[in-house]
């Protein structure tokens, strides 16, 4: 056999890894991008005629268990924020697979290099958090929560991607120290407060923010004691945000609390205002 | 674990470096056999651009790299949660190299059968502008390919499937034609083309994962091999 130079390494580097799908209704078109788990590829459905997303898990990115895990927890979450699975099955050579919704979008991370306005940012900050409260209520924890997983879609959609170090509740905690560098809650081993950590460093990737929405990202990272318990506490924190509400992130004194009612009602407040400068004036003027 | 995952990611494997390490002599000579098979062409290349030996002495070392394996019992100091296996390599290079004036009135070993001047010229021609240490990576991926390549030639001549290696050599080895071009070419069906090409990629994947299984003795270290290998940086 004659020397293999680089283009056929290349070659065989690609035919060893491409999935053989010619027992499956799916034709590969490209590769979409590579995950913590796998590949995942663009691929034609042949029976309905669309696009999908395939992917293959490959044992050699991942320990056995997480390449279990992946597709059956997507199937349980059925929520408008985490992309439905269609279909999963093995390949000839012992690879699992899966097929799902192929999203076409902006991942956060990138988005964020443009200038997003306040209200953008809290919309997808909150709707990634209905979505993470949804999976821990079904007993589900994500554990690589970063912006890199969250894809916008073009009609405002927000996804959570890569389920693929999720837990199920049923598991029990493996111990395992999974996550990402900045992004992984400092404690050793993790329940849904890990989870809200990471919201809380994704917040902190949405910078500049005002005071209030620092001090809940703050919150968010702290020690597991002085942490929000939930992430459905979290979001509640920032619609309180929202509507001008104090928020439990913030210890509010009386003049602060005063502060924060004029501000957030600033017509009823000018309207006092000017009445009650006037009547000193009529007053002043008059004597009466 | 169920039986297509093992097939995907074998986890019963003859470890070639335990192998290597054995009290029986049979097994040890297999073992051996493996590894050099595997690292010969990596260490004749890592002597030339690194330490910028010719190539006499190169083929030399290399082949006194390997007694010395044999001899000093260098595998039995391998701990692969410290090192790569290949770092762990280079280093014994390195020290191979340190002593090589102590031991220049040394006898020339011809254990190994190596093909030293197909290694020099598939080398030409690269010296000036490869990294020893990129290098290495690579010839090593060139020779655990070749290696899987050689297994599943041998496979398909014991169960009469020269065609379907004669196939993959054209399209992965070659310069990738049309399946219909393939199809003329050996007189077949396009389908035929598809399907047995199909074959030769599914069992090269597992020849490969064959050849890092007896080049590893984790599992983990299975894993980052395999990473190495076909998702290089």
């Amino acid at each position: 056999m004659k020397p293999l130079d680089d283009a056929a390494l290349s070659r065989l580097r690609e035919a060893v890894l491409e999935p053989d799908l010619s027992a499956t209704r799916y034709r590969l078109i490209s590769v979409a991008g590579k995950g913590g788990m796998g590949t995942v590829y663009v691929a034609e459905d042949s029976v309905l005629s669309r696009r999908v997303a395939l992917k293959v898990l490959e044992p050699m990115r991942a320990p056995d268990p997480f390449l279990r895990r992946e597709a059956q927890v997507l199937a349980r979450l059925e929520h408008p924020g985490i992309v439905p699975v269609h279909d999963a099955g093995e390949l000839p050579d012992g690879r699992r697979w899966y097929a799902m919704k192929l999203v076409q979008g902006e991942r956060l991370d990138h988005a964020l290099r443009r200038k997003l306005g306040l209200g953008e940012r809290l919309r997808i900050f909150r709707q990634v958090c209905e979505t993470v409260a949804f999976a821990h209520a079904q007993g589900v924890l994500h554990r690589d929560l970063k912006p890199q997983n969250v894809m916008l879609g073009p009609f405002g959609e927000v996804l959570l991607l890569d389920w693929g170090l999720a837990l199920l509740g049923t598991d029990g905690d493996d111990g395992a120290r999974v996550g990402t560098e900045g992004f992984r809650a400092p404690e050793a081993r993790g329940d849904a407060r890990a989870d809200v950590y990471s919201l809380g460093a994704i917040l902190g990737q949405m910078r500049p923010l005002p005071p209030a929405l620092e001090a809940i990202a703050r919150k968010a990272t702290a020690t597991l004691d002085a942490r929000y318990p939930s992430a459905a506490a979290l979001a509640d924190d920032i619609d309180r945000f929202v509507e001008g509400d104090a928020v439990t992130a913030v210890p509010e004194g009386p003049f602060r609390k005063i502060a924060r009612m004029l501000s957030r009602h600033r017509v009823a407040a000018g309207i006092v205002a000017a009445y009650v400068l006037g009547r000193g004036l009529l007053f002043f003027l008059t004597g009466r | 674990m169920d039986e297509p995952l093992v097939r995907a990611f074998p986890v019963t494997r003859r470890s070639a470096l335990e192998a290597a390490r054995s009290a029986d002599s049979a097994e040890r000579a297999r073992g051996l056999r493996t590894v050099s098979e595997a690292y010969w062409r990596p260490v004749y290349g890592y002597l030339r651009l690194h330490w910028k030996k010719q190539h006499e002495d190169a083929a030399d070392l290399t082949q006194e790299f390997f007694a010395q394996l044999v001899d000093k019992d260098l595998l039995g100091r391998f701990d692969p949660a410290k090192a790569r296996l290949r770092t762990f390599l280079r280093v014994c290079i390195d020290g191979l190299v340190a002593n090589q004036a102590r031991a220049a009135n040394r006898q020339k070993r011809r254990a190994h059968a190596f093909d030293f001047e197909a290694a020099r010229v598939a080398l030409g021609g690269r010296e000036a502008a490869a990294s020893p240490d990129a290098e290495f990576e690579k010839e090593w991926s060139r020779a655990v390919f070749a290696m899987a390549l050689e297994r599943l030639r041998d496979r398909c001549q014991r169960e009469g499937k020269e065609q379907h290696f004669a196939l993959l050599e054209a399209y992965d080895l070659g310069d990738r034609p049309s399946y219909a071009a393939l199809a003329e070419r050996f007189g077949i069906a396009v389908t035929d083309v598809t399907n047995r090409l199909a074959w030769s990629r599914r069992e090269l994947r597992a020849s490969v994962f064959e050849v890092l299984g007896e080049l590893t003795s984790s599992d983990e270290e299975l894993r980052e091999e395999a990473r190495a290998l076909l998702e290089p940086e």
